[in-house]
């Protein structure tokens, strides 16, 4: 069979597809490895667990989230787009009376903050927020 | 790294009993992330504060687990429950095996 350039560019196209495919996977994955660390397969629900953070945060170096989790005994953010997805884990005592806190993380672009609750009766929650990084926060 | 690591917490001087109050904690470290590389393009060695609790009287009020992505200058932010008049006790356990505390008293009226 002989190759005309239009088949050449659909191949070329596909092949693109495929290639940017693949790239997010693979981190979003490692994320997904981390949190079933955590929960051990078990089923993650919703429920009252939050998580703010800005929409567009101009330096990655210091990105402002808090979480809030009534009911949760610890909590586990994690950042998707980062080289290592693991960033914070909380555990609250029996004097926590709100079982919320905030801090400063560092984000390398563009991605989800996803935290994981684990509750008081075992059960898991999760919740995410999108952060659009402008200048990213871990270095070269 | 154990120069000039200065922890900073507000704590109210007073409250009611079985108040909720509010505790800012901040300590100076660079938590280098063990990402960045140096001029000469050589990894510089990860170096941060990988743990923060605080305590009221002996019992614990949060327990905190870094990683590498936490900014420089660890800040955070919590709530807790005074019973009674007492002492919080801040603790952060650095990479090189350095412990900073810090404590502050609250009078519960």
């Amino acid at each position: 069979m002989q190759l005309t350039r239009r088949d050449l560019l659909i191949m070329g196209s596909v092949g693109m597809a495929t290639a940017a495919l693949g790239v997010t996977p693979a981190l979003a994955s490692l994320t997904d490895d981390e949190i079933a660390k955590i929960t051990g397969g078990a089923e993650v629900g919703a429920g009252d667990l939050s998580v703010t953070a800005p929409e567009i945060a101009e330096n990655g170096n210091t990105v402002p989230i808090e979480i809030s989790a009534p009911g949760a005994t610890m909590v586990a953010v994690f950042a998707d787009g980062n080289p290592t997805p693991n960033v914070v884990t909380f555990k609250f005592g029996p004097l926590n009376p709100t079982h919320a806190a905030s801090t400063r993380i560092r984000l390398a672009k563009t991605q989800n903050v996803v935290a994981i609750a684990q509750m008081e009766d075992g059960s898991f929650q999760k919740a995410s927020a999108n952060v659009k990084v402008t200048i990213g926060g871990c270095g070269g | 790294m154990a120069s000039g690591v200065k922890p900073r917490v507000k704590v109210p001087k007073t409250a009611a009993a079985g108040d909720s109050i509010t505790i800012k904690t901040l300590i100076s470290h660079k938590m280098e992330s063990g990402q960045r590389k140096d001029g000469d393009g050589n990894l510089i060695p990860r170096s941060i504060i990988n743990r923060f609790t605080a305590d009221f009287n002996g019992e614990n009020v949060i327990d905190v687990t870094l990683e590498p992505a936490i900014s420089t200058n660890p800040y955070f932010q919590f709530d807790a429950t005074v019973p009674e008049s007492g002492e919080f006790k801040f603790t952060w356990y650095d990479d090189d095996g350095d412990v900073y505390e810090t404590a502050k008293q609250i009078s519960v009226s």
